[in-house]
């Protein structure tokens, strides 16, 4: 068991894979200092040149030449400085590595991993908060991660490099280094599209990922004191979503909470009420409500601007109550 | 003269696709007629299912010299699911080849530019002496993909070949709305790339040309662009009308410098072939494309059961 902040772990990771297969290698801007976050820092020393280079700015180009070496035999990891950043390159996501499985009639899948350090809390400003993963997510061929512990980080992120395709690895700059945990030592694999309950209850459900599953369970402990027990489910993986553990989360509680940072307006929390809907709709005992940001362009820079974006863990003990007493 | 009848398989191909269309047998066909000195002497130059390829939309004689059949472009053209390319899921000329190293393509201009630096990354890599091959319009060398994917190979000389097929016009906007430069090569020289003009209807000049660069690449000498000047003598695709924008005079000057029929005059020339051979080699090609869209038209359609297969590699 070693203690690891969420940075510690993917960097422990990338560590590991690199190990075990000559295949993978990390490309992005400045990967070989170690990153913006330091998350790639030794790498470059340990596995050369060859497999960890710095890459021109040009997002669309590098993340183009990482489906290019996927196709190639390799396994790129992709770093994205900040997944502001993706934009350029959203058309080689999505036109390529997306579809080339599909369209070639499983001739050529992607294994590609595109890391990406997203959501707010740091000062980051308009252009270094944005959560984009409903972009990503509403597109067949990508499958987008999203941890919120050490453990998971490493875990998944270890998945998404075994697996044959592309996925889109979404970190939460915040969790990097205020959120510590122990991780096994003999960590078991994880399984990308399979959620988990990080706490039970039977009153409401809150059903959150990421930084938000942190400031869930800081609200569920809060509404403890007040008799109110709540079930967290972190869905790890926002696309393909665990439809099962949604609908158990759903079913068990008849009351649904949604929490994510990325704006309301066709988030997440859309489409997790929406399967919610389908599938157990006889369970029901209140309306499917939805925490998210505003739909504002993005957090502003000031801290007070920040925080009134930021969904936190009061704003999710409010509405968990308000729906308790429903 | 194998070279010169791959060029002819080429047009013939390209000249039934059309055909069909109009017929109504094939929604959307699209060719590289008048390309195909440029397409056959390039793709002659590389070694089938050892370099990489990443052509683009106009490329039958790139893919024919590659290795695929006169079978599997009329498989192509009525999309149908023993289609290598895409089992019918997308439109034709949309290559793809596992064995020919061919990855599968987009209708999306530029994208291959990149992804082809990637190929020829990962083949550095992993030690081999394969370069890569990419393919694209001058129209496509506006896009931020071409600087982008270019810039990389200058910087990491990774063994690539960019090959500009310069035919004058992207769809309907002739070269001057695309560019002020006369010459796409002279961008080579902003990536500190070698960039080399040459004349696409010449057949053994693009196949020297191409040569040169493929054995520089795989010294270690880094990536050439080939410009090679040529002219299409179709519309764009079959939803083109190319009386719109250009002259009859223009086109009828550039079928006089047809590909085809230039080289078959220095074979003539040379005594290598005979009018005789040339024409019952033509009548051939034509047999050959019709038997194979004969057994192409009774090959079975795809299964609409079969539309949710693939989106994930590996797992069935």
């Amino acid at each position: 068991m070693t203690t690891m902040t969420v940075a510690e772990a993917i960097g422990s990771a990338l560590r590991e894979a690199m190990q075990a297969d000559d295949r993978v290698i990390v490309l992005g801007e400045d990967v070989e200092v170690g990153g913006v976050f330091r998350v790639t820092q030794g790498l470059l020393d340990e596995f050369g040149p060859q497999r960890v280079f710095d890459t021109p700015l040009a997002e669309s180009g590098f993340v183009g030449a990482g489906i290019g070496a996927a196709l190639g035999g390799l396994r790129p990891v992709v770093e994205i400085q900040f997944v502001d950043f993706i934009l350029p390159a959203v058309n080689q996501l999505i036109s390529e590595a997306a579809k080339m499985c599909w369209r070639s009639a499983g001739a050529w899948p992607v294994p590609l991993v595109v890391r990406a350090p997203y959501g707010g809390g740091v000062h980051g400003g308009l252009s270094h908060s944005q959560s984009l993963e409903a972009l990503f997510a509403h597109v067949p061929g990508l499958k987008v991660v999203m941890p919120a512990t050490p453990a998971d980080a490493k875990a998944l992120l270890l998945a998404a490099i075994a697996d044959p395709d592309p996925v889109i690895f979404l970190e939460h700059k915040r969790t990097y280094r205020f959120i510590r945990d122990e991780v096994p030592d003999d960590l078991p694999p994880a399984r990308i599209g399979e959620a988990t309950l990080r706490r039970d209850g039977d009153d409401v459900a809150i059903i959150s990922y990421g930084l938000m599953l942190h400031e869930s369970l800081a609200a569920a402990e809060q509404l403890a004191e007040d008799g109110i027990d709540c079930r967290v489910l972190d869905l790890r993986t926002v696309a393909p979503l665990d439809r099962e553990a949604i609908l158990d989360a759903a079913r068990g509680t008849g009351k649904v909470v949604i929490v994510h940072e990325d704006h309301l307006t066709g988030g997440i929390g859309g489409e997790v009420a929406a399967l919610i809907a389908e599938g157990a709709f006889a369970h029901l005992d209140g309306p499917i409500v939805r925490v998210a940001g505003p739909d504002v362009p993005a957090m502003g820079y000031h801290h007070a601007l920040e925080e009134a974006f930021m969904p936190n863990a009061a704003r999710i003990a409010a509405a968990a109550r308000e729906l308790a007493a429903y | 003269m194998e070279l010169w009848h791959l060029m002819l398989l080429a047009r013939k191909v390209g000249e039934r696709w059309f055909t069909l269309n109009r017929q109504g047998r094939a929604p959307f066909v699209i060719s590289g007629q008048g390309h195909e000195a440029t397409q056959v002497g390039t793709a002659a130059a590389l070694t089938p299912g050892k370099d990489w390829v990443m052509p683009y939309y106009r490329d039958i004689g790139v893919v024919l010299t590659m290795g695929m059949t006169v079978d599997d472009l009329m498989l192509d053209v009525f999309a149908k699911a023993t289609n290598p390319n895409s089992a019918g899921r997308q439109m034709p000329a949309h290559w793809s080849s596992k064995e020919l190293r061919i990855p599968s393509q987009s209708s999306v201009v530029g994208t291959q530019v990149p992804i082809a630096a990637g190929l020829a990354w990962a083949a550095k890599l992993r030690g081999e002496d394969s370069v890569a091959a990419v393919y694209i319009g001058e129209g496509g060398t506006s896009q931020g993909d071409f600087h982008e994917g270019l810039n990389f190979a200058a910087v990491q000389r990774l063994p690539l070949i960019v090959v500009v097929e310069n035919n004058g016009y992207a769809i309907t906007e002739a070269q001057e709305k695309e560019m002020v430069i006369r010459d796409v090569a002279d961008r080579a020289a902003g990536y500190g790339v070698n960039g080399v003009v040459v004349d696409g209807n010449d057949l053994l000049l693009v196949y020297r040309t191409m040569q040169q660069a493929v054995q520089e690449a795989r010294m270690g000498g880094g990536p050439t662009l080939i410009e090679a000047k040529t002219y299409r003598t179709t519309p764009h695709s079959s939803d083109d009308d190319d009386r719109r924008y250009r002259t009859r005079e223009e086109l009828e000057l550039w079928i006089q410098r047809d590909p085809i029929d230039r080289f078959r005059r220095n074979l003539l020339d040379d005594g290598i072939l005979s009018d005789e051979h040339a024409d019952q080699l033509s009548t051939e090609a034509d047999e050959e494309v019709r038997a194979a869209e004969a057994r192409a038209a009774a090959a079975p359609d795809p299964d609409p059961a079969t539309l949710l297969d693939h989106l994930f590699g590996g797992a069935p």
